[in-house]
């Protein structure tokens, strides 16, 4: 135990001092980080994302619909219905349906028929939407479900 | 009694304009240079200035009134802002027709709504060639680095409060600027899905979710960036400009030629002719100027400098009439544009942002992570360190006054042009990665794309600037100078020659008809 006269390594005035600074920062940094639990939403406002469509006998094979509200196209073939969703996956915009592809209006992506990535930044292909069947016999997409691209919904 | 009241009450009444004026003036009129100095020293918004210029500072072409310049702007936007306030409906259902009715039917509306916006593109001009004055003639070199980080943060608020600005009118260019610039901040998930680890790990989502309150642009959106664009930016814009301009001072005034200074700044002595005299002025004095010697602030001589009142307040006053000149022809010559109701089921084709972010457009056009993000990082950490990554003591205050810095500059200008047109005409001439090889992985192309590669290819020469004449100085003025001929150019291309789906055309002439 040091003497009471030699120089303590760390004065207590100063240690004190320091654990009230640091605890100060402490403090304000967590607060920090607790008022940004106000803006991250805990709730998103948006509703579901199924949304009815057509019946089947509306869309016979080889036809396609373009859904702008939805922001979906429906594309009927010998093998089923398929849902690509018309978000471009590079920057949120809408593509337009092409001869032989989609292509994005704001950064140039281009895409194949099946939503394939052929040209431009985009990083992955149109999403693949799931396609069921309700009760009534109408189609429903669930925009809040990929599924695997080529995957149709037999009917 | 009641006669020497009423006597005194009529006196007072009497001398209430001069007791009015004295009161709030406390001090006579400016006539001698000490009456000048008080005028300055005693205002709480001049004593921000110092009570003498130097003339060289007053001088037009030391400046060119840029930064002057950009703070008048804000102030005028300041208060045309909150003009637009008063009839701005901050909902997606009001917000369009809120401008509709501000440009067709509140009186004088449209012009102020013209300057607001006409006064923000001369800002964003304003503060990029303010930046390219005090860089161009080294005024960041030490005690000025920190006042060159604060003038680089005051830049990405300037461009954060455009962006921000442009959105709120709820038509097609702010509803769509909102979702790329949301997905912009969600971009690392590029990255994060290339990797396959967004399910645990996800930060593009998470500040996309902070940015849009939503998954989907839609009224959380608008309100907060209506929050940022009226408080938030402005109120950061502002402290910071004071900051900025008081460590002008605090440094020692416009950066000087001929004068050399140390990292202490104001108030150190610096050479033996500054060490105050023995009969050297007390301290209240000093800070008045009316001294006889070189004050040790800035190691000048009193013959070199001015009353600040008037000399510099005229010159700043011009300025700001200048600019209030041009905004106001600006607003009442050209409209301010406002396209077609927000529609979320179709973009306009071509969507272009306003001019000074197609360069940045041009970049996310090859990978939205890396040129969104990761360049635009690089290029702002880039800048911001250039005083402390070149710290060689130079004579500042003249334009490339190093030996040799001009061949350099214009070496730089020349490399960073034929690169920036490069970096475009190869895509546009030969497509890219994904085109020649369909299966690629995405972290090759978000690692290698023309953007990255031009990068690349500007630190690489700057590197060679830096081997070859041994100055960091000269590698800054490399960097630099390729970082504004890039910006220019591909600011140039993404104007003039993009069309739609950000096709390359000549002319829109040539732009397909549908």
């Amino acid at each position: 135990m040091p003497g009471r006269l030699e120089e303590e390594a760390l004065p207590r005035r100063d240690f004190l001092g320091l654990a009230g600074l640091w605890a100060a920062a402490v403090a304000v940094v967590g607060s920090i980080a607790g008022m940004m639990r106000l803006p991250m939403p805990s709730v998103l406002p948006e509703g579901g994302h199924r949304f009815r469509v057509g019946r089947p006998e509306e869309l016979p094979a080889g036809t396609e619909q373009v859904l702008p509200e939805q922001k979906v196209l429906l594309s009927s073939t010998p093998e089923g219905i398929a849902a690509i969703s018309l978000v471009c996956t590079h920057l949120g915009c809408i593509v337009a349906r092409t001869e032989n592809g989609f292509a994005c209006p704001c950064h140039g992506s281009v895409f194949a028929n099946d939503g394939r990535v052929i040209g431009g930044p985009a990083p992955s292909g149109l999403k693949w939407l799931e396609v069921s069947q309700a009760i009534d016999g109408r189609l429903v997409v669930n925009g809040g479900r990929q599924v695997e691209s080529g995957s149709y919904f037999k009917v | 009694m009641s006669s020497t009241g009423l006597g005194a009450f009529w006196e007072n009444l009497r001398n209430l304009p001069r007791n009015l004026r004295e009161s709030v003036l406390r001090h006579g009129r400016p006539v001698s240079d000490r009456g000048r100095s008080l005028a300055v020293f005693s205002n709480l918004f001049l004593h921000i200035h110092a009570t003498r210029s130097n003339v060289r500072s007053l001088r037009f072409s030391t400046t060119l009134g840029l930064g002057v310049a950009s703070f008048s702007l804000f102030l005028i936007l300041l208060v045309t802002g909150i003009l637009l306030m008063v009839y701005y409906a901050p909902s997606t259902s009001l917000a369009y027709n809120s401008i509709k009715d501000i440009h067709f039917v509140v009186p004088t509306g449209r012009l102020i709504r013209n300057i607001h916006r006409w006064a923000a593109h001369l800002m964003v001009i304003a503060v990029l060639l303010h930046m390219c004055r005090v860089f161009y003639t080294s005024a960041y070199k030490a005690p000025r680095e920190f006042n060159w980080m604060l003038g680089m943060a005051l830049f990405v608020l300037t461009l954060a409060l455009s962006f921000t600005g442009y959105l709120l009118p709820w038509d097609q260019l702010a509803y769509w600027a909102i979702t790329i610039g949301a997905n912009i901040a969600a971009s690392p998930r590029e990255l994060t899905d290339a990797l396959g680890i967004t399910q645990v790990f996800d930060p593009g989502g998470i500040q996309k979710q902070l940015l849009l309150g939503a998954s989907e642009v839609g009224q959380d959106a608008l309100i907060r960036f209506y929050l940022l664009h009226v408080i938030v930016l402005p109120l950061a814009l502002a402290a910071l400009a004071g900051v900025h301009f008081w460590r002008i001072r605090k440094d020692g005034g416009l950066a000087k030629p001929g004068v050399q200074q140390t990292a202490a700044g104001k108030g150190a002595s610096v050479t033996a002719a500054a060490a105050a005299p023995e009969d050297s002025p007390t301290k209240s004095f000093g800070l008045m100027c009316v001294v006889r010697d070189r004050s040790p602030a800035t190691n000048q001589t009193v013959e070199d400098t001015v009353p600040s009142w008037p000399h510099l307040m005229r010159a700043e006053l011009l300025i700001f009439m200048i600019t209030m000149l041009l905004s106001v022809v600006l607003g009442l010559w050209l409209d301010a544009p406002l396209k077609e109701m927000a529609n979320p089921a179709i973009p306009e084709n071509p969507a272009k942002a306003p001019w000074y972010f197609l360069g940045l457009q041009e970049m996310v056009s090859y990978s939205a992570f890396m040129g969104g993000l990761i360049i635009p990082a690089i290029v702002v950490f880039g800048l911001t360190l250039i005083p402390y990554l070149d710290r060689e003591p130079e004579d500042v205050g003249s334009y490339l006054s190093a030996p040799g810095a001009k061949r350099v500059a214009a070496w730089s200008l020349f490399i960073g042009a034929v690169g920036a047109v490069t970096a475009v005409a190869v895509p546009v001439n030969f497509g890219w990665l994904r085109n020649w090889f369909p299966d690629i992985d995405q972290l090759v192309i978000i690692a290698i794309n023309p953007g990255s590669l031009l990068t690349a290819v500007y630190a690489a020469w700057s590197i060679i600037v830096l081997k070859r004449s041994g100055s960091t100085r000269m590698a800054a003025i490399a960097l630099f100078s390729c970082f504004v001929i890039g910006f220019i150019i591909l600011t140039w291309v993404g104007t003039y020659f993009r069309g739609p789906n950000w096709d390359f055309y000549w002319s829109p002439a040539q732009w397909p008809v549908h």
